[in-house]
């Protein structure tokens, strides 16, 4: 729970908006310039670059389409700031901020 | 070989959720669960059918998004597909996301296999504006595309045709399908040549496996296919270092692991394919589904969304349900009046074992068939929920404290159906604890499940509230439906941090499918199954269950001195009735066993009655009664003074007769094997201020919860002839005992955490696989309940509280205790967070 705060905080210094915008008018989102994917803000979009999991997470997110290069939009998180809801192309995943701390990201 | 006349094998395979388990139904039209939630096919399901060539058996393969060896639902599939070799695969794929479903299927290419795909969901593609070319995806693949749209059965007849050819040619050419569609892995293509030529020397490998395939997974670092080769290839070893070196070669030379690139290859070939197959995206379309969650997953809204749900699923199926069980419950009466009528009619004192014995299985199978209305309307809801999509929309909510727990997302409708605020059934509960990826979460789920508010519980709850708490009965009925789930959290996080932490764990990675309308024949026939099967199986232990608890509480049975005074003590009472009735001119009618015919008969005639609802029926009574017993009739209703005097006399008898039962009734049950184990254990429970009585009612509860108040009810016998209620019976005594409400405070805690019945234990032992876990429901809960209610008991006492006030402070010490154990440091996450520290600095 501590968490929460620690990574929103971080997520609002690297200029993200948080949790707290469900807007999807923009679809590029303001600059970010995080590195993994649980500090994208909500409405944010970015690049998978490589997962820092290993074995059976790894191999989850790799058939799910989190695949080197997949574009990925954040679209909520869950009430309570944890699990996030993504977009990948057509279909929505979802994940804790657990999982997507191993997933390096770049923006754009 | 020609394939007519031949009977073939297809495998059915495809992702979680692209509609595996409605082709199968569609095929085979074979009665199946099917779901909007990932991961409920794990079992094998085979089904058949007969077309003009011969037979084909589907086998029903588990849904999975990859053939790794990760998981055991991968592991399970592809087991199957090296060893048992189907003819052809069917590769149900959702045209809907067509990118991903992609994957898999270039899998099941690689690994040789013949494959027909069942492009299902077009019409959801189409609405979408995604229409899929099938003709060129079939085209661009190698293999047969058969659109299909198995909700509507539709493509049923072209897919069996496409499965029928594609066998035959396979059983002609018994060979892969050469020439077929081969994802180009690009820069690693080279090291994959290399390494399926040195794997192609092992004769038994080619014959299970092709090599190419067997070369790609070596690539990945599939620790599976390592096994493989290592106990098949001769030069194992020599091949796997081979492999280690391409591996490092590579990773060095292109910056990316051997693994990422093959996937980011299978992706770009899936890409490439659906874009050639697919219009184009209209650029900016907002999903019908987004739409609906914007408004449902609101952030702030989402909660009340989710209490709404759940209330009304209360509202519906517990308050409507039992509504319904007034109206199913005559019928259930009327079941038991018949079987009554027809076994040997009631013995003075004694009845025969064979009547007895048939009532007690009557009466436990009704208990048991009264809550069918309430289940039936709580599994059409839930159905409802889970075929929507707004289960696992569910799971997403609630997450996040279930992880605080170690419990995960999906274990929201275990908790549903085991009755989590409304009462329900652990053992459905339990069932579904299926579909939870997380081995550790799955158990602490099944675990703590039955500390829901089970149905059965809820008696003996309105029983103790109404004597002890009757000023605070709606705090009570709060506490006590809120007390379970706090309850159960603490016991979660308790074991998840102790006994399973060492268990494996998995990540909440769960699509997020889209909305769709439920079928009214789908939800319907999911939710008859369920009620079925709940009758089925806990039916059948009930059954065997009530003839152990029967003896149990009748035997070894009373001692010959206590038989011979009750003997005395009736023939007194029926020499009195003869003496008393002497002068009449009935005195030569009752006489002998004539004497016991007119007391049964009396007694039936009571309370035919008593359910007379109307003026007609009571008279259709009477005539009824005075054709079949011509010569008792006039005493049964008298009319002269003679009669009226032999009929209050037959009154006293029965009444003496009624109070002798009840007392062999009572004595029977103090010296039965049951009360010998109560009163045992009397030293022990004292603390929680339990007495024998309450033991005894304990522990025949424990197969069915139902019987807790029905035990109590013969135990607290005193008073009975006066027509007063349990409670006052039970009041009256207790205050007789110096009962206390913290008496039954202590009483409520212990059930609320008192070990599942029998059915529920059995059905751990289904889902577990293990009778350790089994016993460790039974045994775990006893003990905890037991020393959470002896605590609660005696400090409740030393510090002189009443049942109210120690119900709010060890409500709020609960409280607290659990969200304090939230902020514990999970077992797994330390261990995840190590390795990733340690791959750091690496």
């Amino acid at each position: 729970m501590f968490n929460r705060h620690r990574r929103r905080k971080r997520a609002m210094a690297a200029g993200c908006d948080g949790c707290t915008d469900f807007s999807l008018q923009q679809p590029m989102g303001p600059a970010c310039h995080c590195r993994v994917l649980a500090d994208i803000g909500t409405g944010c979009r970015c690049r998978i670059r490589r997962h820092r999991s290993q074995g059976a997470i790894r191999q989850r997110l790799l058939d799910l389409g989190f695949v080197p290069n997949a574009e990925v939009e954040v679209v909520r998180c869950a009430t309570l700031g944890d699990p996030l809801q993504m977009r990948l192309g057509d279909y929505s995943v979802t994940l804790r901020k657990r999982e997507a701390d191993l997933i390096e990201v770049q923006e754009g | 070989m020609k394939s007519s006349g031949q009977n073939v094998t297809v495998g059915l395979a495809g992702q979680q959720n692209a509609g595996k388990s409605t082709v199968f139904n569609m095929l085979t039209g074979a009665n199946q669960h099917i779901a909007n939630y990932p991961g409920v096919t794990i079992d094998k399901k085979v089904g058949s059918y007969r077309n003009r060539q011969g037979r084909v058996a589907v086998v029903d393969l588990p849904g999975t998004y990859s053939l790794t060896s990760y998981s055991l639902e991968e592991r399970v599939a592809r087991d199957f597909l090296l060893r048992e070799k189907p003819d052809a695969i069917v590769n149900v794929i959702d045209a809907s996301s067509l990118r991903r479903g992609l994957y898999f299927t270039f899998q099941v290419l690689e690994m040789g296999f013949p494959v027909v795909m069942a492009l299902n969901m077009v019409d959801v593609a189409e609405a979408r504006g995604r229409a899929v070319d099938a003709a060129q995806l079939g085209r661009l693949l190698g293999v047969a595309v058969v659109p299909t749209v198995a909700r509507k059965k539709r493509g049923k007849a072209e897919l069996r045709q496409a499965i029928r050819q594609i066998a035959g040619v396979r059983q002609g050419l018994s060979g892969a399908a050469e020439g077929g569609f081969r994802v180009d892995y690009d820069v690693l293509e080279p090291a994959i040549a290399t390494l399926s030529d040195r794997l192609a020397t092992s004769k038994t490998l080619v014959a299970m496996a092709p090599a190419r395939w067997l070369a790609i997974k070596l690539l990945e670092g599939d620790v599976g296919t390592r096994t493989l080769v290592r106990t098949h290839h001769v030069a194992a070893e020599a091949v796997l270092a081979e492999t280690d070196v391409a591996t490092e070669a590579f990773e060095a030379a292109h910056a990316i692991s051997t693994g990422d690139h093959i996937v980011s290859c299978r992706d770009r070939a899936a890409a490439d394919l659906a874009d050639r197959c697919q219009q184009a995206t209209l650029p900016g379309a907002v999903h019908l589904s987004e739409k609906i969650d914007r408004v449902l997953l609101h952030r702030a809204l989402a909660p009340l969304f989710l209490v709404a749900t759940v209330y009304l699923i209360y509202e519906l199926s517990i308050v409507q349900g039992y509504k319904l069980t007034t109206l199913t419950w005559p019928a259930l009466a009327w079941l038991r009046a018949t079987v009554a009528g027809l076994l040997p009619d009631p013995g003075l004192l004694h009845d025969t074992l064979i009547r007895s014995l048939a009532l007690w299985m009557v009466d436990s199978v009704n208990t048991l068939l009264n809550y069918v209305p309430v289940f039936l309307i709580l599994f059409v809801l839930i159905a409802i929920l889970e075929d929507s999509g707004y289960m696992a929309r569910i799971a997403f909510i609630l997450d996040r404290v279930f992880q605080s727990f170690g419990l995960h997302g999906q274990s929201t409708l275990p908790f549903i159906l085991g009755g989590v605020f409304t009462g329900g059934c652990a053992v459905p509960g339990i069932m579904a604890t299926k579909g939870i990826p997380d081995e550790r979460s799955r158990l602490a789920t099944i675990l703590t499940v039955p500390y829901m508010n089970c149905l059965a519980k809820i008696p003996l709850y309105t029983l103790l509230v109404s004597i002890y708490f009757t000023a605070h009965k709606s705090y009570v009925m709060l506490f006590i439906s809120t007390i379970t789930i706090i309850m159960a959290m603490i016991v979660a996080k308790l074991l998840t941090i102790t006994i399973l932490a060492g268990r494996e764990t998995a990540p909440f990675v769960m699509e997020m499918p889209n909305y769709h309308l439920p079928t009214p024949v789908g939800v319907l026939r999911r939710a008859l199954d369920r009620t079925w099967s709940y009758i089925k199986k806990v039916g059948t232990i009930v059954v065997a269950v009530a003839v152990c608890v029967y003896v149990l509480l009748q035997y070894p049975g009373l001692p010959q001195e206590r038989l011979d005074h009750f003997d005395a003590a009736m023939q007194r009472a029926v020499s009195n009735f003869q003496e008393g009735i002497q002068d009449t001119a009935y005195a030569d009618l009752l006489q002998g066993p004539r004497i016991l015919e007119l007391l049964n008969v009396a007694s039936a005639y009571r309370e035919a009655k008593l359910a007379a609802t109307n003026q007609a029926a009571s008279a259709a009574v009477d005539a009824r009664f005075e054709a079949r017993h011509a010569d008792l009739y006039p005493l049964l209703r008298p009319r002269d003074a003679e009669a009226r005097s032999v009929n209050r006399a037959l009154r006293t008898l029965a009444g003496e007769r009624s109070t002798l039962r009840t007392r062999i009734r009572e004595e029977t049950i103090v010296h039965s094997y049951f009360g010998t184990i109560g009163r045992s254990l009397e030293p022990v429970t004292r603390f929680a201020g339990f007495d024998w009585k309450i033991n005894v009612a304990l522990i025949s509860s424990f197969a069915a919860r139902e019987s807790s108040v029905a035990t109590l009810g013969v135990l607290f016998q005193e008073g009975v002839d006066e027509n007063i209620t349990l409670e006052e019976r039970m009041g009256r005594e207790g205050a007789a005992d110096g009962r206390t409400s913290l008496h039954a405070l202590a009483l409520i805690i212990f059930f609320v955490l008192y070990p599942p019945c029998l059915a529920t234990t059995i059905t751990v032992k289904v889902q577990t696989g293990s009778y350790k876990w089994m016993l460790f429901s039974i045994v775990f809960p006893t003990i905890f309940g037991l020393a959470v209610a002896g605590g609660v008991f005696t400090v409740g006492r030393l510090l002189d509280l009443s049942g109210i006030q120690a119900m709010a402070a060890f409500y709020l010490l609960a409280l607290l205790t659990a969200v304090g154990l939230a902020f514990v440091r999970d077992p797994a996450w330390a261990r995840q967070g190590a390795a990733i520290i340690e791959k750091k600095g690496a």
